[in-house]
Formats: C-alpha cells, structure tokens, sequence
C-alpha cells in the first residue's frame, strides 16, 4: 500500500468500475420501481377480478423480464469487481464491507429470485393470492438488495462503526448498527428506491402515452396512467424530500464534495443557492489547480445558510476553507491532515517493524498508542491523507459535481411537474386529446436515466481522490495486476454491455410495438 | 462464549454448504452445454432450454451468494484470490454475465444478435462455467502462484494472472470432473422434469456417455489428491509446512468427513445407476444430494483440520488458512446471526420450487406459455 502505484492502472481500473456502474444502473431502478407498480396492479386485479388489470400487469410483467436480467447480469460483476480490481481496499474493509454484500445475498437476492421464477411461471400452478404474494416479494427483494448494497457504498461515503487494527493492518466492524443506520446510509437508501420508483413511472407513463398517441390499447393506457401518475408524484416528491436531506448530510460528513458541488470556493454567512449557473475559467488558482468562476448565475440569496446551518447568517465554508483551514470553524487544514497522517502512517510502519523483529516492548508501546482515543481522533481518522501529494488534490472535479448536481435537482423538479400535469389530465379526462402532453410524456422517458446517472456521477466524482473518505485514496486501493489486463477486459466488457444495451432496447421496442396479448 | 476459532470453522463450513448447492445447481449449466448434442429437433431445445432457464436464478443467486459470504468471512481470500487470479475469475464472470440475458433475449423478436448468438451464450456458459469454477476449486489444493506483503496485500508472481492453473493436470482434471458432473445432473434433471418420451430417452444416453468421462476425471483427481503432499498450518504458529498424504490424514482424522464423502460419492453413483438401469426419474435427487455430500467434504478436507486452504506455491508463509484469513470475531458473529435466516430462505425456496415443478413440463405447456424462453 505504501509503495508506488501506476496511474494508468488505477485509471483503468477506475474506467472499468465506472463502465459496469453506469451499465448497472440503466437497467436497476427500472425494477426496482416497476416490480413495486406490477404488484399494485396485480393487487387491483385480484381485488377487483377484472381480467383487463391482468392483462396489463402481464404485458409490463413483459416489459419487466426484459430488463431485469440485464440488471443482474451486471450487478454480478459489480461485486467480484471489488476483489477482482480493488483487492487492497477489499482486504483493508473487508471486514465491515463484505457483511453487507453477504447479506444481500442471503437476505434479498433469494427471495427476489424465488419468487420471481413463481411470477413469471406461475400464472397457471399457484393460485391468486400466492401468485401476487410472490410478486410483492420480488419488489421487497429487489429494494431489499438495493438496502445493502446501498449500506455498503454509503460507508465508503461516511466510515462509521469500525476500529483499525494494526495486527491485521485493516478496519474491523464494532458496531453493525452504526453501519446499517448510517446517515448517509439511511439518505441513500431512500433517495436511490424513490428515484427508482420515479424512473418506473415514467417509463409506464411514457409508453402509456405512446399508444394514446397512435391511438391504440387506450383503456389499458390510461388505467397505466392512473397507477404511474400517483405512484409517479408520490416517488418525485419523495425523491426531492430525500435529496434536499442527502444533501445537509454531505454537507456535514463531505463538507469538500458539498461545497464544490456547489462550486463555493470562497466560504460565506448569507450563502445563496445557486437555482442555475454557467462556470467559467479563471486565472487565479488553489495550489496548482485552477479556480472556477460564475459566467452567469441565478441564485437564491441566503437559502444555502437556512439550509445548511438553520439561518441566513449561518457561515457556509468554502473549498478554501477546507484547504487552508478555518481555525474559528474548527475547520484543520489539509497540509495539517496530511501531517498528521503520516504520523499515523509512520506509527503504523513502526508496529510492522517490530513486530518483525520481535520485539515485544516497542509492539506493547505502540498497541497502547493505537488503543489512545487522542490517537485515533486526531491523527489516525487522517491516515489516507498520508498519501496525498498537494492538498489541493482533495479537491474533486468541481464541474462535473457542480453540473451533475444542478441538472439533476432541475429535472426532479421537471418530473413533479410532468406527473401533476398527467393526473390533472387524466381526472379531467382530456389526456387523449393533448397530444403535446403525451409527446412529453414519451420524450421525456430517458430524462430519469439521464437524472439517476447525474446522481451516481457527483456521489463517485464528487468523492475523490477518496475511495473511502478520508482514509483511504482510490490509487492505493487498486489490485496490482497488469495494465494491460485492465485494458483488455475493459473493452471486452465495453462490447458486451454496449451489444446488450442495444439488444435490450430492440426487444423493448418490438414488445412494446407488438402490445399486450388478447 | 463462542471463539473466533469456532466462527472461522462456522463461516467455513456455511461457505462449503454454498459450494456444495452451487455445484449442484450448476445442473442448469450442464443442461446448457448439451443444447447442441441432445435435443433432436427444435422443439426439444426449446424444451430443455425452458426447464434450465426456470432454475437459472437460483445458480445465479448461489455464486452471487458465495461470493458475498466468502467476502464477508475471509476477506484476504476474497483479495488475494480475485485479486490475483484475474483472468479465471474474470472468465467465470463473464460466462455468468452472458448466461443472464441468454435466456430472455433468445426467443424474443429484434434480439439483434440473433437466437444463435444467445444459444452459444448458454452453450459457452454451460461448458465454461463449470469447468473454470471446478479449475478455481482445485487451486484450494494445489495452490497458487502469490505472495503477501506486510500489509497482507496480493502480489501475483506471474504474469499470466490466474491462467497458469490452467497447465495443472490435477486443476484440469478437477474442472472436466465438475464439468462432466454438470452435464449428468442436468440430463438427470430433464429426465426428471420433462414429459418427452423420446428426449428422455436420448437423456438416458447422454447420462452413461457423460458418466464415464466423468468417473475418469474425478478418480483422476481423487487419487492424486489423496497421494499428494498437502501443505499443513501449525495452529500455535501459524507457520505452513508440506506434509506428505495430508488430505488421506484429513480424512482419517475427521471420520465424519470421510463418511460424508463416501455417502456421496455412492449417492452420485446410485443415482445414474438407476436411472440407466430401473428407468428411475428420481436419480437427480439421489445424485444432487450426492454432489451436495461429496463437493462439502471436499471443501472441509481443503480447510479443517488445520490446513492451508489457499496454499501459495510462491512463498509458503504467505498461503491463507481460516484463521489467518478470515473476518474479526465481531463480523463472523454478526454474521453467524444473520445465516440463521438461511433454514428459512431454504424452506421458502422448496415450497416456490415444489409449486412451479408440481406438474411436468410439456410440448403443449411450450406453446400456450407467454413467458417462454
């Protein structure tokens, strides 16, 4: 860990992790919102006997199948990948990080399997009730297995409940509550289910829309409307209520991704938020790297103080602040935290050596310096800043979170929007006749995939050059295989996920040309 | 109170029970690998492709599963292993990968690739599955080519990252032996489940063609597994020695594994036996619970009785055992809370399982189903 690593392996690395991720999460929220939709129609039609909701349960059960197999196909590499390409960092935290992966499995990844072999097939072998428990079961299992692995990335975000020991020279789980009700754990696991929920509805919408606009299978349309619209804006509200409190989370626990996301270089009382703005270049610099400043922007004045810290005097620290250092905010410099992790280091390299050597007086000193809660609080929780170069380098890429972020927060208002407009259209039973409405219904299908991927983009960008904050940097992390390697399997799984994308797309689109059955 | 030493003989043996369902489930990979050689007409692939492809999640589930549990126990295997061995771990994901969407895109019109594409999808999976997991398997004897640096992080000695168990006679013979096992238990699977006289019939015969190569690799392996040197952990010191005939002395000194293992073997044994000769449909039970005793025996003689299961052939001190591997006490007992869901997750996936398989699949079923593979 300590010893040189090659940057185009760890970019590599990194473009392979990203590649699957991004894959993963075009086919993942689609079931994690429509197996919860398809369990409510199939509820109204077991309720109801109305062989018409049967059918459009299993015509979006279609739709379903299609998609979901993808989702798991690249959900398996995501995991190994943690070993396969990231194996310093799985034994640094594989002790608290494997549980929740474990328990994925055990817990959620079977139940959804299970049962979705009996929702599939079992139309015609279970009876009703056990048929739309099973399918209930799917949507639980499949968020249920969102829950951990969401558990899982929210701790590389915010480290909480584990003690480092240096026998094993890695992190070892304390407290498995404080892991699994980790607030940034608990803000993720909401926010990514709702927005989910939120791609699902608009994907039932949107299609819906299409047939009203060709003027075919309207009744099934508009019943499909009415379950999307409310399941639609009961998720985008929700999605905008857990965002804004994801948001005041990373402002406490990733104050420096928080505040580039806001592209706030320069800490303030009275801190606006920006509603849209357009960043430019500037002469003026942090370290080495290059200052961002606003061309054009809108912004609410003092909304980011009221957010962040309760009032519009509230002082909003900027990323200087967290470069420099703020001594009246408490704020330590990075050059300081740098400092300080490699004391932290060197007493680590120091307990190796003796151990080594045997030599049991200097292994009981040291021992009792990592027991010291002094220690732990104010050196060793800045370990990884022992590999930090500049501490500048701390700094994320500001466009990206600053982009990322603001798009994605105007098109979660954009969605609330769409799915009002569909419910006041719908009860006032003039949906059919606005065919600009069920155009915009249909277009703006890819909008929540674009919204989910902006989402992953700020938390994973916004968090370098950590892989877990503060503690460890993404290059130690990295397996020390060949570059090559790397390479190769980057562009094989580049071709096959890219051939499975359009494949899936062309059966989507086939399916849903050809309707539901009669 | 429980000890670590107690969880890490726990966890092993919860990670040999996944193994051990995992080879037996891979009776779908094996169905896969003969959709080329056993159906006669289009309608029995489809029919064996339908059987197979209602069972694929619960293979899937088992590997994703494993991985997890091996992950949360002995995090330094999970590191060290992927980490090290890229490219068979790679191989098998990628297998895995393709088998996934095989299934739901095959039949479905604009496919795009094509029915063929996805048919040697499930073809590649079911051939190169098994056969990489069985080669990764035999590296638990046999070792592997790594070194462990004073912060337990993996440096490969090789630059062939994992494919060098490939030039092993001994890893060989261990992948055609599951390889061939696969192919058994899935022909014994569609006998089981399949209401086709003729594809039946066809099945029976695949069953003694597959059964012998199958005898020949596994006693192959067996014989040099048993007459081999096995490398020996000291509990007190943790230092790794080789030691002649280790895994014969595991199983005189664990009798109950040794019995485990002969009971399944015979189980295996008895199941294609009366299916070629009763005409039996009950084979698959007694040759699935015989690859369930036979693979859990193997993976307890790879790592009790104070063995290394990961032995490195590069630097010795470097080879993993269960105690140096494996998670905190703290997380192996978190974790032994949460598997005492497992009896419950087994009860409601036979019960699911018993529902979908209570009536035969037949020609007629193919033709009225809307959600076909």
């Amino acid at each position: 860990m300590i010893g040189n690593i090659d940057m185009s392996l760890v970019d590599w690395s990194r473009a392979q992790f990203a590649l699957t991720a991004v894959y993963h999460w075009l086919f993942v929220p689609l079931t994690l919102g429509l197996s919860f939709m398809l369990a409510i129609m199939e509820t109204i039609y077991v309720k109801t006997g109305r062989e018409e909701w049967k059918r459009i349960t299993r015509f979006w059960m279609t739709l379903f199948g299609i998609n979901f197999a993808i989702g798991i196909a690249t959900g398996i590499i995501l995991e190994f990948e943690f070993g396969t390409n990231w194996s310093n960092y799985s034994w640094f935290v594989g002790d608290i990080f494997g549980a929740p992966l474990a328990i994925e499995g055990i817990l959620a990844f079977f139940l959804e399997s299970t049962f979705v072999a009996v929702m599939f097939f079992g139309w015609n072998k279970v009876n009703k009730k056990f048929h739309l428990v099973s399918t209930w079961l799917v949507a639980v299992g499949a968020n249920l297995s969102a829950l951990w692995i969401l558990v899982a990335n929210a701790w590389m975000q915010h480290p909480v409940g584990m003690i480092f020991n240096p026998d094993t020279a890695r992190n070892e789980m304390v407290n498995f509550w404080a892991v699994l009700f980790n607030q940034v754990a608990v803000d993720k696991f909401l926010h990514t289910i709702s927005s989910g929920f939120l791609l699902a509805s608009m994907f039932v919408l949107g299609i819906s829309a299409w047939y009203l606009i060709r003027k075919r299978e309207e009744q099934m349309a508009k019943k499909s409307i009415l379950v999307a619209g409310v399941f639609g804006l009961l998720s985008s509200l929700m999605v905008a209520y857990t965002g804004d409190e994801s948001a005041r989370t990373v402002s406490k626990v990733q104050p420096v991704k928080f505040a580039s996301m806001e592209a706030l270089y320069e800490g303030k009382n009275n801190a606006g938020l920006i509603a849209f703005g357009v960043l430019k270049d500037t002469d003026k610099k942090i370290g080495e790297k290059k200052v961002k400043e606003f061309a054009f922007k809108i912004q609410i004045p003092g909304l980011l103080s009221v957010l962040t810290g309760g009032d519009r005097d509230a002082y909003v620290p900027g990323l200087k602040d967290h470069i420099s250092g703020n001594e009246k905010l408490g704020i330590v410099s990075t050059a300081e935290k740098m400092q300080r992790g490699k004391y932290a280091r060197e007493i680590l390299t120091s307990y190796i050596k003796s151990r080594l050597n045997n030599d049991s007086a200097q292994i009981s000193a040291i021992k009792g310096v990592f027991r010291d809660n002094d220690f732990q609080n104010k050196y060793f929780r800045y370990f990884g800043y022992a590999s930090i170069e500049k501490p500048e380098d701390v700094i994320p890429n500001v466009t990206t979170s600053f982009y990322s972020f603001h798009l994605m927060v105007v098109l979660g208002f954009l969605f609330i929007m769409i799915f009002s407009v569909a419910l006041y259209l719908l009860f006032k039973g003039t949906i059919s006749d606005n065919r600009w409405f069920l155009w915009i219904a249909l277009l703006s299908i890819p909008l929540p995939y674009i919204a989910g991927e902006l989402g992953w983009l700020l938390t994973e960008i916004g968090r370098q050059p950590w892989i877990i904050q503060d503690m460890m940097t993404v290059s130690k992390a990295v397996s020390q295989i060949s570059t090559g390697s790397v390479i190769t399997t980057f562009i094989l799984f580049a071709v096959l996920f890219t051939g499975l994308l359009i494949s899936e797309v062309s059966i989507m689109i086939k399916q849903i040309k050809t309707g539901p059955k009669h | 109170m429980i000890s670590q030493l107690f969880l890490q003989h726990y966890w092993w043996i919860i990670v040999s029970i996944l193994a051990s369902l995992l080879v037996f489930l891979m009776f779908v990979q094996g169905g896969q690998s003969m959709i080329y050689s056993l159906p006669e007409n289009s309608t029995q692939k489809t029919m064996i492709v339908n059987t197979m492809g209602r069972k694929w999640e619960f293979t899937f589930t088992t590997l994703v599963t494993f991985g997890g549990a091996f992950f949360a126990s002995f995090p330094l295997f999970y590191a060290t292993s992927f980490g090290g061995a890229y490219w068979v771990w790679i191989a098998i994901l990628f297998s895995f990968t393709i088998q996934a969407i095989a299934y739901e895109f095959r039949s479905k019109p604009n496919n795009v690739l094509g029915q063929k594409t996805f048919d040697f999808f499930l073809f590649l999976n079911g051939s190169l599955g098994p056969f990489l997991i069985g080669v990764a398997v035999a590296t638990f004897f046999t070792g592997a080519m790594f070194t462990l640096d004073q912060m337990n992080q993996v440096h490969w000695a090789t630059h062939w990252y994992g494919l060098e168990a490939l030039l092993n006679m001994r890893n060989l013979s261990l992948g055609f032996a599951v390889l061939f096992l696969a192919r058994i238990n899935g022909v014994l699977y569609i006998i089981n489940t399949l209401d086709e006289e003729d594809l039946v019939k066809r099945s029976v015969k695949a069953l003694i063609t597959n059964s012998i190569p199958f005898l020949i690799f596994f006693l192959f392996f067996v014989i040099c597994l048993l007459f081999s040197k096995g490398f020996a952990a000291d509990p007190m010191t943790g230092t790794i020695t080789i030691e002649k005939f280790k895994y014969i002395h595991n199983l005189i000194q664990m009798p109950v594994v040794l019995i485990l293992f002969l009971l399944g073997v015979i189980s295996v044994l008895y199941g294609i036996g009366i299916t070629i000769l009763r005409k039996s449909l009950s084979g698959i039970w007694f040759s699935g619970a015989g690859t369930v005793l036979t693979v859990f025996s193997l993976f307890l003689i790879a790592g009790f009785n104070e063995t290394s299961f990961y032995p490195s052939l590069f630097d010795l001190q470097s080879s993993l055992t269960i105690r140096n591997a494996s998670s905190s006490l703290f997380t192996l007992k978190t974790m032994m809370y949460v598997s005492f869901i497992i009896p419950l997750v087994i009860a409601y996936i036979w019960y699911a399982w018993k529902a979908i398989n209570n009536n035969k699949i037949t020609e007629a079923e193919m033709n009225s189903e809307e959600h076909k593979y």
